[in-house]
């Protein structure tokens, strides 16, 4: 990505300025002022439909795959506005990587699982390494490191879920997306994985959207809450440290989703 | 009371079971209709079997044109021969009036031979009698041998066979990339407008008769491969310009076939690729397509069998009359064109010419069930799981 | 599109390199060869259809044998009944105009009739040379020249082979006037007589497999044998018919048995063993498309129904069947329109090489327009290409209408 770097873009890891997305004619979002801090675990709630993935999803241009999707706004990353004509999003894709609900391994062996990601964004370091590396940081390695040339397939859900922030880790991003990462998990699965994300905070910044708010209070240092207005479009309601959006919440709004009083 | 209880005597007399005579009869009746798919099969092998058998059991006496010279008597085991005719050799059977001989040795024009076989019995033989040779098709014949000229007793189908493997293989090498480019097209970039406009046209081209594609062979591309490779080089009827049609004929078979093998994989795959960073041409081959592979071999597979059984196409460009050649722009004769050729014209019932058609037949048979069932099964055991 | 990296970051990209560029240029290659492979397949259909048109439409040379403006003063079309039958039988042998004569007299013929009578006896055109419709658009000066040099007599005149009597006219043995309406009655026999025998067995058997057959082992075998028959080559059902309806029942199948044989027909190669042949052949294909159709109904219904205690054929017939009968009606238009191009099955069936007179029933001796296509593209004269492309049009035609009503039929259903 070209661009230079600005002076006070530093302590953000990306930041939504001004962001809407439009799927057709509809407004899925507005006006979403979003700033991401560094090795933080920033968490977006709020109820079904409220835009919390379309948001998510537009950090990483993923929302480009609906053909009639369309963003306002700039997404700012290290400084430089990702959707600008000039900036690959293939290139984005690397750096800012995305875990997703369903767990979602390719049907080849794990070892490939980890190591194809790598590979086609050029990898020129001994891959086995880097495979051990990532498994090991995504807290699966001691349980696939006798069945490396299995399919990853044949792991459990949860299991699956740590092969694909595996393989996510692997390309080394500098941000992780994860898409409500345990909703499709058990308990004790669920559990792990929330573990797992208080260890991968220290080297990558995490964003997280669940509707599950025990879980965002738990697990984040940050959180985003988002509502729908009455045209069903998604906006930001606040935004701040988790311990104040769980226990002081500033917008009466808040303070109702929170209490359970609705969604 | 009474009520009560009359009542309670009519519901159990309601509800007891009657016999649902119709029912069973139709069901009978459906039943057979399946029934019918497994006597046509039973048919098809019987027929074939039986027709084959008769082709590697029966015995022909074929005129060799060749007379005794000299009269002999029911005993003498050498007999001297006229010098014109078939040439004979040892281990021949021989047939002179109604006696039956085996030829032991041959020297020249003289015979040494046994007497009296097949249960004929030895008798006397006047000078100028015809001798027939016997007729017999081995099974070694007909598969290790690769000439087939019935006018002259030789039936090696290998010379059917390599021309029908040249052409579909021919048909393959088109067929195959370009059906699978077709399908990762459609499948994986194409809009869903030109998806639209596209997969009609493309089952158009599969409802062409194939009649229509062998006017086509002919008329079209003999004449545009000769105008490319020379009209010296290139004959008029040859087995490349039916191959390449036939390749055409199936780019359909394969592109649908695959296309739903490529579509049948979730789009979270394809998420899950593209959030890593990867191009689409990437994951296209290098997720979805591995993915899909099973259905896409099941559809070469199938391909495969639909050329090998092509006729009209070979019948009409390919060229008439067997000969061995691996060389494409030659004229070849294949399986299905030679038994098109030999039924539409005269046929009777009894000759070994009738036989062979159905020998062949049998082995065409068995060449496509073979790669069907190969299909099915690559399709049963390694269906890919997604989840 | 270079990587400018934050230098507070880690060295972690550092061990990429991920040519970004290069990719999206392999990508945007490997498009272009997909897009080409699709394209081959619409070239190749448009390259076939203009070769057909190409020999269906076309200038041709014709010579009178005796010019018709000589014989009249005015145009021949003017001509009176009496002036026209004069003219005949100047025209004429004595011996053809008495058997004219006997046929219907001359007096009760129609002027239509005296005049085609005229024109192909006495004028009798021939046509002495043939040009392809490319040629004829935009070769014409040079096609007049050749014509002046090679044809000096001849008339040059713009021909469309395929016509109202073409379609309506028997086979010939002499091409330019030969039509295909002995054929297409064949072909309509023949795939009426499948039609008539696979769609009650294929529905019969798609129903028994769909609703009442559980899972047992001669089920099972049903079922794979009908998915393997779907895939056998179309001659081998050739052969089958051949050996079963042909020789086996031929008595049966030449009406022998009924007292109904053709005696020109040689024993079972009639209509009939063609078209059970061809019923055998579109039969899998019926019951895997019906199986489909049946399968596609949803249980609720059939749940509703056997709740209000009606029998299982009671359910199928007057729930499943209806709401599957489109999906079935699709399907076997499709298969008709298939068996409608076959050929090779009915050549080893026995179709007659030259038939001139319309099947009259089932136990007709028969030939089928895919097979006279087949004997008039195997000619080596230039005119039997002409004639062939004209029966080739008729043949698309008919399926394109059999296609378009499936298609219609199934998109006016599916909008359910």
């Amino acid at each position: 990505m070209t661009g230079t770097i600005q002076a006070g873009d530093d302590h953000f890891a990306i930041e939504a300025r001004g962001l809407c997305v439009y799927y057709g004619g509809f407004l899925a979002v507005r006006d979403i002022h979003l700033g991401i801090l560094r090795h933080q675990i920033t968490a977006i709630i709020g109820p079904s439909g409220c835009g919390k993935s379309t948001v998510l999803r537009s950090f990483n241009r993923m929302n480009e795959l609906v053909p009639t999707a369309r963003t306002e706004g700039q997404v700012l990353f290290n400084g430089v506005n990702i959707y600008e004509p000039a900036v690959d999003p293939v290139r984005v894709r690397q750096r800012i990587g995305m875990v997703f609900q369903k767990p979602n391994p390719f049907p080849k062996s794990i070892y490939e699982n980890v190591a194809w990601g790598a590979r086609i964004n050029g990898f020129k370091g001994v891959m086995d390494e880097l495979v051990y590396e990532s498994l090991e940081q995504a807290a699966l390695w001691d349980e696939v490191k006798d069945k490396l040339n299995q399919s990853g397939l044949s792991l459990s859900g949860g299991q699956q879920q740590r092969l694909c922030i595996a393989r996510t880790i692997a390309v080394r991003p500098d941000i992780i997306l994860m898409d409500e990462p345990a909703s499709a998990l058990d308990p004790i699965a669920t559990l792990r994985i929330e573990q797992l994300m208080q260890d991968l905070a220290s080297r990558y910044t995490i964003i997280i959207v669940t509707h599950n708010m025990q879980q965002a209070a738990r697990v984040s240092d940050m959180a985003a809450f988002f509502m729908t207005d009455d045209s069903r479009t998604g906006y930001m309601v606040e935004y701040g440290p988790t311990e104040t959006i769980f226990t002081k919440p500033q917008d009466k709004r808040t303070e109702d989703y929170i209490t359970g009083r609705f969604g | 009371m009474d009520t009560v209880r009359a009542s309670t005597d009519d519901l159990a007399a309601t509800l007891r079971q009657r016999p649902h005579i119709r029912e069973s009869l139709i069901q009978a009746l459906l039943l057979l209709c399946g029934v019918v798919s497994i006597l046509t099969t039973i048919g098809i092998v019987y027929e074939l079997g039986s027709e084959s058998l008769l082709l590697f059991t029966r015995q022909q006496w074929e005129q060799t044109n060749r007379t005794l010279a000299s009269e002999i008597d029911a005993a003498t085991l050498t007999l001297v021969t006229g010098s014109a005719g078939a040439h004979l050799y040892a281990g021949d059977v021989i047939r002179i009036g109604p006696e039956v001989m085996q030829v032991d040795r041959v020297q020249g024009v003289t015979l040494s031979v046994q007497r009296g076989q097949q249960d004929t019995a030895a008798v006397a033989h006047a000078a100028g009698t015809e001798i027939a040779k016997s007729l017999r098709v081995s099974l070694r014949e007909f598969l290790g041998k690769t000439e087939w000229n019935p006018q002259i007793g030789k039936f090696g189908v290998w010379a059917l066979v390599n021309a029908t493997l040249m052409t579909s293989l021919l048909a393959l090498l088109v067929a195959l990339p370009v059906g699978l480019g077709v399908a990762i097209y459609l499948s994986e970039y194409a809009s869903a407008r030109a998806r639209r406009l596209l997969k009609p046209v493309l089952e158009v081209l599969a409802g062409v008769p194939t009649v229509v594609y062998g006017y086509f062979a002919l008329t079209f591309m003999t004449p545009l491969l000769r105008s490319i490779f020379g009209a010296n080089t290139v004959e008029i009827y040859n087995t490349a310009s039916a191959g390449l049609v036939i390749g055409i004929l199936i780019i359909p078979l394969v592109s649908s076939m695959s296309e739903d093998a490529l579509s049948a994989v979730p789009g979270s795959l394809r998420e899950a690729a593209y959030a890593l960073g990867a191009t689409r041409f990437e994951t296209a081959v290098q997720v979805v397509l591995p993915a899909a592979l099973s259905g896409v071999t099941a559809a070469f597979i199938l391909a495969a069998s639909r050329a090998i059984g092509e006729t009209m196409i070979v019948a009409i460009a390919a060229g008439a009359g067997s000969n061995f050649t691996f060389n494409p722009f030659r004229a070849a004769e294949t399986m299905t064109g030679h038994i098109v050729r030999i039924s539409g014209g005269d046929l009777s019932y009894d000759s070994l010419d009738y036989n062979s058609l159905f020998a062949i037949g049998l082995l065409l048979f068995l060449m496509t069930l073979g790669l069907n069932i190969v299909s099915q099964q690559i399709v049963r055991r390694f269906r890919e799981v997604y989840e | 599109m270079g990587a400018q990296l934050n230098p507070a970051e880690t060295l972690s990209t550092a061990d990429f390199e991920p040519r970004a560029a290069r990719r999206h240029r392999a990508g945007l290659v490997w498009t272009l060869v997909f897009q080409i492979s699709t394209v081959i397949g619409i070239i190749a259909l448009v390259a076939l259809l203009v070769t057909v048109l190409n020999s269906a439409f076309g200038y041709v040379a014709i010579e009178y044998t005796v010019n018709p403006a000589t014989l009249t003063d005015g145009p021949l079309e003017d001509a009176s009944t009496d002036e026209l039958t004069a003219i005949l039988q100047q025209g004429v042998s004595a011996g053809l105009y008495r058997r004219l004569e006997a046929d219907q007299p001359f007096a009760e013929r129609s002027h239509a009739n005296v005049l085609d009578l005229v024109y192909e006896r006495v004028v009798a055109p021939t046509v002495v040379q043939q040009w392809t419709l490319i040629d004829s658009l935009f070769g014409k000066r040079a096609i007049l020249r050749a014509a002046a040099a090679d044809y000096p007599n001849a008339e040059i005149v713009f021909q469309s082979w395929i016509s109202a009597r073409f379609i309506s006219s028997p086979q010939s043995g002499t091409p330019a006037k030969a039509g295909v309406r002995t054929a297409i009655l064949g072909s309509l026999w023949t795939v009426l007589i499948a039609f008539l025998m696979a769609f009650p067995i294929g529905v019969g058997a798609a129903i028994y497999l769909e609703e009442y057959a559980h899972d047992s082992f001669v089920n099972r075998i049903i079922q794979v044998n009908i998915n393997n028959l779907a895939g056998v080559p179309s001659i081998i059902y050739g052969m089958l018919g051949l050996a079963l309806f042909v020789r086996l029942l031929g008595r049966f199948t030449s009406g022998a048995a009924f007292g109904l044989a053709d005696p020109g027909v040689a024993n079972g190669r009639t209509v009939l063993s063609a078209g059970l042949t061809l019923g055998l052949l579109v039969l899998p294909v019926i019951i895997i498309n019906a199986q489909e159709a049946v399968r596609a109904v949803p249980g609720a219904l059939r749940q509703a129904s056997l709740a209000l205690g009606a029998t299982q054929w009671q359910t199928i017939w007057h729930h499943v069947l209806p709401m599957a009968l489109p999906g079935i009606m699709t399907g076997t238009i499709l298969s008709i329109s298939r068996a409608m191009g076959e050929t090779a099955p009915l050549v080893v069936v026995g179709a007659s090489t030259f038939v001139t007179v319309d099947p009259t029933g089932p136990f007709s001796k028969f030939t089928t327009l895919p097979i006279q296509i087949f004997q008039w593209t195997s000619r080596p004269q230039n005119v039997f290409r002409n004639i062939a492309a004209a029966a080739i049009l008729v043949l698309l035609a008919m399926l394109l209408s059999l296609n378009t009503t499936a298609i219609l039929l199934r998109n006016r259903y599916s909008r359910k």
